[in-house]
């Protein structure tokens, strides 16, 4: 994905959130009034901690995209590698608990951020010795990964051993401070990803790849290095993702995180990330993800949507709050 | 290529002919092939499908020495065709044992291999012209609607609000629905809402978050498939309510049926819509090979009650589902 746009580097790196970049914030605030008023109990406490927890996973590999995205590039396999990566970790301490107990569950954790780092890398070192289109390449290893965890759960499910269940049921269930220890996760991962992006060298030549290739060359970035390290911040995240996920149904399967990678890119865009890349939104993002969700959760506690209708609805929503993004500028 | 297929069919004829008389004499090895075309694994139902289906081959072929069983997963509805001229290509196919993809896309090739005489079971879904079939074996979805709405109008006491989760817009869980509201005519059971799932464990869950947020009582919930079950099991546990008093799934996967046998209070029966089917349809077929058991016909496995009495019959251990 080559960005050819005419505007310099320099006004497309956003070193703050600004008044701009309210859209998707403004969205959300819309949905969120238009929810209470169509039923009270969605301002009920449970229900908004609902809700946020569940789009904790989408919001933290989001964020994850948001720098392979700013950098011009596109992770079509993020599903699919939470599939596989769960899986691998579930493997990994059902073998090591016998010997190690509960240690197993910071054993697998290592695991599988390891092993989503090493699936970005792999995506990224594709894309750039190989020289192919991040999209292509994706939905290859989309389709790799897919079949690896088919193929590891012989298309039937891989559960957690059942002596390690109860104890990392707290990850997705417990609370930190009255916080569900999967928001507490997701805010810590935006809140670093934003430092890294917004503030760090590094960031900024995300920003600068994705806004102009070659501009970007001759000012000396290695371009391979920058888009190669952003796929594999993107593994790294799915692998952080993960670790909130398996202690949530206690299992991976072959339909494990399908269909993830759309709602991942859709909260990218819905946060003010252009898919043309130069620009990255990572609170932007966390908002799309919430709003996602959000709409997921309006359409069953909101009674005047047939279940047949419920997806033209979400995609109806998805637009204006993409137009309300855009019309706020 | 015409004048090949009749010499084929002649020569088939004289060998069918032969069989009568010596087959009690056990001459010959691998004297007869039965193919098994079937939808690879990528979910757990399937999953079921190609484990049976192996588990099959192994014992007739152990059972029967002169009766070949060649198994053969396709991941596509096209994959499933080009794996079916591949089928014919190379051997001779005395029988042929498929559960289509897709009633349309696979009638055409099905009929083909059905001019050289092979013999042919069509499981789970028909095609769309149902003369190609020899036999017909397939499980009974309106069955497995109104088993669980029967069990839960009388757990309930006839009277009660629940809850539904649907899976994907299609024949089978229209089916499912229609059998379960039809069942539940007449009686003070209420259903509050449905909505769709997907089969899917995650949206299971979330799916019965909202639910449990929703209504302030509810008496009990159906999922009408076990992947979904997992879920919204899950999703019941967090919230601690007590008023559920039933989550009732359906397909009999194994995690379901350890619950029916251990006497879970939320969960205590299960509804089969087995993917042992395919294992039934493979032995009647070989039926006909060994002793002269006539099997043409359509046959409707029924979706029995499972409970803790008789779980063991649907409980399979090694099978991934």
């Amino acid at each position: 994905m080559t960005m050819t746009t005419a505007a310099g580097i320099g006004n497309r790196v956003r070193m703050m959130p600004s008044l701009t970049t309210a859209g998707p914030f403004l969205a959300l605030f819309i949905l969120v009034c238009l929810g209470y008023l169509m039923n009270r109990d969605f301002l009920a406490m449970s229900n908004v901690l609902n809700v946020v927890t569940r789009s904790a996973f989408t919001a933290i590999i989001a964020v994850g995209a948001t720098f392979v995205i700013s950098t011009g590039g596109l992770d079509l396999s993020v599903g699919s590698m939470v599939a596989f990566v769960t899986g691998i970790m579930i493997l990994f301490m059902n073998m090591v608990a016998g010997d190690i107990g509960l240690w197993a569950i910071p054993a697998g954790m290592a695991v599988v951020v390891v092993a989503g780092s090493l699936c970005g890398l792999l995506n990224g070192a594709i894309v750039t010795l190989g020289k192919i289109e991040p999209f292509i390449v994706t939905l290859g290893t989309m389709g790799i990964f897919r079949a690896l965890i088919t193929y590891m759960a012989n298309g039937g499910t891989i559960p957690i051993d059942a002596s390690l269940r109860e104890a990392y049921r707290p990850v997705y269930f417990g609370a930190i401070a009255g916080i569900p220890v999967p928001i507490v996760v997701s805010a810590a991962v935006a809140i670093l990803a934003s430092f890294i992006l917004y503030k760090t060298k590094f960031g900024r030549r995300c920003a600068a790849v994705g806004a102009n290739e070659d501009v970007a060359r001759y000012s000396g970035i290695s371009v391979a290095t920058i888009r190669t390290a952003a796929f594999a911040i993107q593994g790294l995240c799915v692998g952080i993702a993960a670790i909130c996920y398996v202690p949530r149904l206690g299992a991976a399967t072959p339909t494990t995180g399908s269909l993830w990678e759309l709602q991942v890119i859709t909260a990218v865009v819905i946060g003010g990330t252009p898919l043309r890349g130069g620009t990255g939104r990572i609170w932007g993002t966390i908002a799309g993800a919430i709003i996602l969700e959000v709409i997921g959760n309006l359409m069953v506690l909101s009674d005047f949507v047939s279940e047949y209708l419920v997806a033209a609805v979400q995609g109806v929503i998805i637009i204006i709050a993409m137009l309300v993004q855009r019309l706020s500028k | 290529m015409k004048g090949c297929s009749w010499l084929k069919a002649a020569a088939f004829s004289v060998t069918a002919l032969g069989l009568v008389t010596v087959q009690s004499a056990a001459g010959f090895a691998d004297d007869t092939t039965i193919a098994v075309s079937i939808p690879a694994a990528d979910h757990g139902w399937t999953a079921g499908i190609v484990y049976h289906a192996q588990q099959a081959a192994k014992e007739v072929e152990a059972a029967f020495p002169h009766i070949k069983v060649i198994v053969k997963t396709s991941p596509s509805a096209s994959d499933q065709a080009s794996a079916l001229e591949d089928l014919v290509a190379s051997r001779k196919v005395d029988a042929l044992v498929i559960l289509p993809y897709s009633s349309e896309e696979l009638t055409a090739p099905v009929k083909e291999i059905k001019k050289k005489g092979t013999f042919i079971t069509v499981v789970d879904r028909g095609l769309n012209d149902p003369t190609i079939q020899d036999l017909y074996l397939a499980g009974d979805n309106i069955a497995v609607g109104r088993t669980t709405a029967d069990y839960m109008k009388q757990a309930l006491g006839g009277k009660g609000d629940i809850v539904v989760l649907r899976g994907i817009p299609t024949v089978i869980d229209d089916e499912r629905i229609k059998g379960f509201q039809d069942a539940l005519q007449g009686s003070n059971i209420k259903i509050l809402e449905m909505q769709y799932a997907h089969w899917n464990s995650d949206e299971g869950f979330k799916v019965m978050q909202d639910f449990l947020a929703k209504y302030s009582k509810i008496d009990a919930v159906w999922a009408n498939d076990d992947d979904m079950l997992l879920g919204v099991l899950e999703a019941i546990k967090q919230s601690g309510r007590k008023d559920i008093k039933l989550a009732l799934g359906g397909n009999g996967m194994k995690q379901m049926i350890e619950k029916v046998k251990a006497g879970d209070a939320l969960t205590p029966i299960e509804v089969p819509y087995p993917p042992s089917m395919i294992k039934t349809a493979i032995y009647m077929t070989a039926a006909q090979y060994n002793g002269q058991a006539p099997i043409r016909g359509k046959v409707k496995l029924d979706a029995p009650l499972i409970t803790k009495e008789n779980a063991d019959e649907y409980y399979f251990p090694q099978s991934p589902f």
